[in-house]
């Protein structure tokens, strides 16, 4: 499944590295990458490619909000289809 | 994909309360009729948990997957006078306590249908149920019970009316909540996924899934950044909204319908509002530029708003249906509660406010010592502003006992709590006590 990743926060060291080892060990894959200082918060999105037959999405979801909390940003997970239903005809 | 558009998305979902509302399944129960009760329950049991044994889990799924709150499950089923007819039973209570034992079963929050439509008149059932809605709705948690009484093409059941005032009075004294789980309709729709007036029409499906959006927080919200624009921008800027609170509707009933093998029915486009802080129509209303809602202009923000969440909403999905509107329900409204303590809103103008948004006096509390004629009279009252303006009205008062107004009743969760609020003290027996038939309006010459 086509899933975005979003995580928001104050800009510190190891962010993008916290959360793509967390990635590589889940097998999810990152397809597409951008990442801004927004209203001097760290914006960082992701499309990811989520394994079938592995974990859980729900655990993934709660793994990787778990994560944010360790370093100190919100890290959500969602099926990219919503965005897409809400943006585009 | 845009970032902006992405964190628009989620800003809606985390700050301004986007959810959906309810995923509603609609369940025909027109095979289960059976001239034996007892086997006609144990139908009605055997088919609902068997249909809808898979909501809750595929609910909960999308919410997982696609991180937006689906706050209800919910079923609706043929109102149940037709179904019970058959049996000549004294009362259908036992019909309440099965659909209740179903919905427990389930997990799911509500279940609508204990309901009878008696626009014209009434089959044997009808009578019947309409006796036992009191005791039905206070034996049981999660069943809502619905009655139509008028609609425009047959005129308005006087006696109907009449008796529906003595039910809620009724009702009131055994358990005053049990109100917030009774709804009398004008013109009532047969695919609503809203309660307490949600049943499944004889005209639906076997099964179907109907999705309610709601989302009054995020237009608020979107109201905010076009402030001193003129009517025209915050017109179109409500259409916008609405569209894409919409399209989430759309996508959330499509894969709901996939996932349960049921086919896809409608989108309610309704703005509905909880307690909750940024929750509230009464505050968009406000954001309009109303110092208080209830003031003069009032009618015309909401006659807009309104009208602009149904243009948005329609392109945005493929069928719409329900109420499809503003719900101005009082205690589930922080800001109609606020109008009301402050003295701008009344019951008179919330009456006028019904002619011209979804749905009319809803979840209001009155005093415990209201006349149930007078109740049958405002019962009418919005019969008649939906019987001549062609669409849906209803009632859902509650009389509380021992309370006066000015006083507060505490309703708890999603209904919120509500100031008591004074009705005429004219009396309105006489015409109550006329009974028979208001006849259908005439449909040309209109003005």
């Amino acid at each position: 499944m086509k899933a975005i990743l979003t995580t928001v926060g104050e800009d510190q060291v190891g962010i993008i590295a916290g959360v793509s080892q967390y990635l590589a060990e889940n097998k999810v894959n990152i397809l597409d990458l951008s990442q801004t200082i927004m209203d001097g918060y760290f914006t960082m999105m992701m499309m990811v490619d989520v394994p079938e037959n592995e974990k859980e999405f729900g655990v993934l979801a709660q793994e990787l909000a778990d994560l944010g909390q360790k370093l100190g940003v919100e890290i959500r997970i969602r099926n990219e289809e919503i965005y897409r239903a809400m943006h585009h005809l | 994909m845009e970032s902006e558009k992405i964190l628009e998305t989620i800003h809606m979902i985390s700050d301004e309360n986007l959810d959906v509302r309810t995923i509603t399944m609609g369940i025909s129960l027109l095979d289960c009729i059976d001239s034996d009760s007892d086997k006609a329950c144990q139908k009605i049991y055997d088919k609902i948990t068997t249909k809808a044994r898979n909501l809750v889990k595929v609910g909960e799924q999308i919410q997982e997957e696609y991180g937006i709150p689906i706050i209800n499950k919910r079923v609706t089923v043929t109102p149940i006078s037709l179904i019970a007819a058959a049996s000549h039973d004294q009362d259908y209570v036992k019909y309440a306590l099965t659909l209740d034992k179903a919905a427990h079963t389930l997990g799911i929050d509500f279940i609508g249908g204990y309901s009878a439509l008696v626009q014209k008149g009434y089959q044997s059932g009808d009578k019947t149920l309409i006796k036992s809605i009191p005791e039905a709705l206070a034996q049981t948690d999660l069943v809502c019970a619905s009655v139509n009484v008028g609609s425009t093409r047959s005129g308005i059941n006087m006696d109907a009316v009449a008796e529906m005032g003595q039910a809620v009075k009724k009702a009131s004294e055994l358990d005053f909540m049990t109100n917030a789980k009774m709804v009398v309709f004008c013109n009532a729709v047969e695919d609503n996924p809203f309660m307490a007036g949600g049943f499944c029409g004889v005209s639906e499906p076997d099964t179907v899934i109907n999705v309610g959006v709601s989302g009054p927080g995020v237009v608020k919200k979107a109201l905010e950044k076009v402030k001193g624009a003129s009517m025209d921008v915050v017109a179109e800027t409500i259409k916008q909204t609405a569209f894409k609170v919409t399209r989430m509707g759309q996508m959330v009933g499509t894969v709901a319908s996939e996932r349960l093998g049921v086919p896809f029915g409608i989108v309610d486009l309704s703005l509905a509002p909880t307690p909750a802080v940024g929750d509230s129509v009464a505050q968009v209303l406000e954001e309009i530029g109303l110092e208080r809602v209830g003031t003069h202009g009032t009618t015309a923000a909401l006659a807009m708003l309104n009208d602009a969440v149904k243009k948005g909403g329609i392109m945005a999905c493929s069928h719409v249906g329900g109420l499809s509107g503003a719900f101005i329900p009082v205690s589930e409204d922080a800001g109609m509660i606020d109008a009301v303590n402050a003295g701008t809103l009344t019951l008179s103008k919330l009456e006028a406010m019904t002619a011209v948004c979804s749905v009319g006096l809803d979840m209001i509390a009155v005093p415990g010592d209201t006349p149930a004629e007078t109740i049958s009279a405002m019962i009418a009252d919005e019969a008649a502003i939906g019987m001549i303006n062609n669409k849906t009205t209803a009632v859902r008062v509650i009389p509380v006992p021992g309370k006066k107004v000015g006083e507060t009743v505490e309703f708890g969760g999603l209904l919120g709590h509500a100031p008591i609020m004074g009705v005429n003290p004219a009396s309105s027996a006489d015409m109550i006590h006329r009974g028979g038939l208001i006849p259908a309006p005439i449909h040309s010459f209109k003005n």
